[in-house]
């Protein structure tokens, strides 16, 4: 119906966004009751992510006539955008910023570049910024689960970690349970969405090469890949957190810093 | 070194809170402490009586003075081995998932020492414990589960045990049974006790000196016959 009455693509991209927009502003108008302090968030985060979008479309189209190895730019400066992001919802953790960007660079860097030296993704713009950018917000999502989690769960045991370390135990030691804790609780939905491909979801990407008229199966087959890719770079960015976040919350003499 | 007839010695230990606070929490606090002494640190909530007790094992840093452990800087020493000289009970068990005896074992495990399961029902019996050690920690009621406290910490047989107000948590028929058992353990060990109280009935009872804190400052320190008057 739209592409009769808008033939330009552009033109009927920009409906596309404004109809999306006015069924959230109506979503949010249902939900402002229960949820007050939401509205402005939501706003604010529809604004923010239609201009982000529309920016990196842009440049997009125009590194895509330059030479391919300038993908691996957009990729760091996204890292760098998502390890921000992790320090606004993990900000009461001590120098977060640092160990998320380390986290999320030694994740997503190692397992796309393997996969990039192993040929499984092409060293392409058009495929492995969009594959690049699904593997590091998934990551980051993954980051900022794991830290929060980690962060309650101290908060909630602080007795049974001073316990511990008065007993003689390393920080390691006294907070081992809450890193499993945060481990898994962040991994699940990397789990959870390989469990659930094909049968609960589709996701965009083996949309679009259905959509770009290539064969479902290898649609299919792609997106496989990406989870995995998804699933290697969150569990790898989990392990290097686990490993640096415990000197941030203790003091060089193992004591407990962070109580708020 | 004319110190060493000390096992613990406070010279002026304080502490301050970091930037952007800075609260003063503790000032010059000193007391000698010699081997069998249990000194009572009593004081009106607030007073920073559970700043000190966690200053003397370093859970908190100091920013004032020094803990001398037979007469050497504590800090000198590594943390961990320091930490299992000075033992600690706190207000609540805080006991960790899982059996009564793997928490009684925990604290030797972290030096790769193991306790064989006589050792551990030895250790229980004497608390009053009799088979309990494959009991689940989560489900023993206050006044058992400060018992299993006690226990973790003296299986680590610390040279000074800390007591932060041990019994004020739990009931009053439990209360005096861990009473009773802290006084019977100090007289059999000799052991060596910096006890946290807010009942000056427990300080008269238990104490060779009493501290008393005020506002983060020493008001009084003394014989309980001198500080406890009337
Ligand atoms: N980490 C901390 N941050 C802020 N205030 C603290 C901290 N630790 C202790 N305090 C404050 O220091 C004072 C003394 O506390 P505490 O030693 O627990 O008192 P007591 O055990 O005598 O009741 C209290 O006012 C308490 O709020
Ligand atoms: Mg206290």
């Amino acid at each position: 119906m739209l592409e009769r009455w808008f033939p330009n693509q552009m033109e009927r991209g920009a409906v596309q966004c404004l109809i999306a927009a006015l069924i959230a502003a109506l979503v949010i108008l249902l939900v402002r009751r229960r949820a007050p302090n939401l509205v402005t968030e939501v706003f604010v985060a529809e604004l923010r992510g239609l201009l982000q979008i529309i920016a990196v479309g842009t440049i997009l189209a125009f590194l895509l006539r330059g030479p391919q190895w300038t993908a691996i730019f957009v990729l760091a400066g996204m890292a760098i955008a998502a390890a921000s992001i992790v320090r606004k919802r993990a900000g009461k953790i001590p120098r977060v910023y640092t160990l998320a960007l380390a986290s999320i660079t030694a994740g997503a860097g190692s397992i796309l570049g393997l996969m990039i030296a192993l040929g499984v993704i092409p060293m392409r713009i058009s495929i492995l910024v969009p594959v690049g950018s699904m593997v590091i917000a998934n990551t980051m999502n993954t980051q900022s689960m794991f830290l929060d989690r980690f962060r309650g769960e101290i908060l909630a045991h602080i007795g049974e970690i001073e316990s511990a370390l008065a007993l003689g135990a390393t920080a390691d030691t006294a907070v081992g349970r809450y890193l499993q804790a945060a481990f898994r609780a962040s991994l699940i939905p990397s789990i959870d969405n390989l469990r659930s491909l094909g049968i609960v979801w589709i996701p965009g990407l083996m949309a679009g090469i259905v959509l770009s008229g290539q064969s479902p199966l290898y649609g299919a087959l792609y997106q496989f890949v990406v989870l995995t890719t998804i699933f290697s770079s969150a569990g790898l960015s989990c392990l290097v957190t686990s490993y640096l976040i415990t000197r941030r919350v203790f003091s060089p003499q193992d004591q407990l810093l962070l109580r708020g | 070194m004319n110190s060493t007839r000390y096992i613990l010695e406070c010279r002026n230990l304080g502490r301050e809170l970091p930037s952007p606070q800075h609260r003063l929490l503790l000032r010059n606090v000193s007391f000698t402490l010699q081997q069998a002494e249990v000194l009572a640190v009593i004081g009106p909530s607030g007073a920073g009586k559970s700043t000190l007790l966690r200053l003397l094992n370093r859970l908190n840093e100091p920013t004032q003075g020094s803990v001398y452990l037979h007469g050497r800087d504590y800090r000198e020493m590594p943390v961990l081995q320091l930490r299992r000289c000075i033992g600690m009970v706190m207000q609540r068990a805080y006991l960790f998932p899982g059996t009564v005896s793997e928490n009684i074992v925990f604290g030797p495990a972290q030096q790769g020492k193991t306790m064989n399961p006589q050792q551990v029902d030895d250790l229980l019996a004497r608390v009053g414990l009799e088979g309990y050690a494959s009991r689940d920690a989560l489900t023993l009621s206050g006044g058992e589960a400060q018992r299993v406290a006690i226990t973790r910490a003296l299986a680590n047989e610390p040279e000074v045990l800390l007591l932060d107000e041990p019994t004020s948590a739990l009931d009053e028929v439990s209360r005096d049974g861990v009473q009773s058992l802290l006084a019977s353990l100090i007289r059999e060990r000799r052991l060596t006790c910096v006890w946290v109280t807010h009942s000056l009935d427990q300080a008269r009872a238990m104490a060779n000196r009493v501290l008393a804190l005020r506002a983060g400052e020493v008001e009084a320190i003394g014989t309980p016959g001198e500080i406890l008057h009337a």
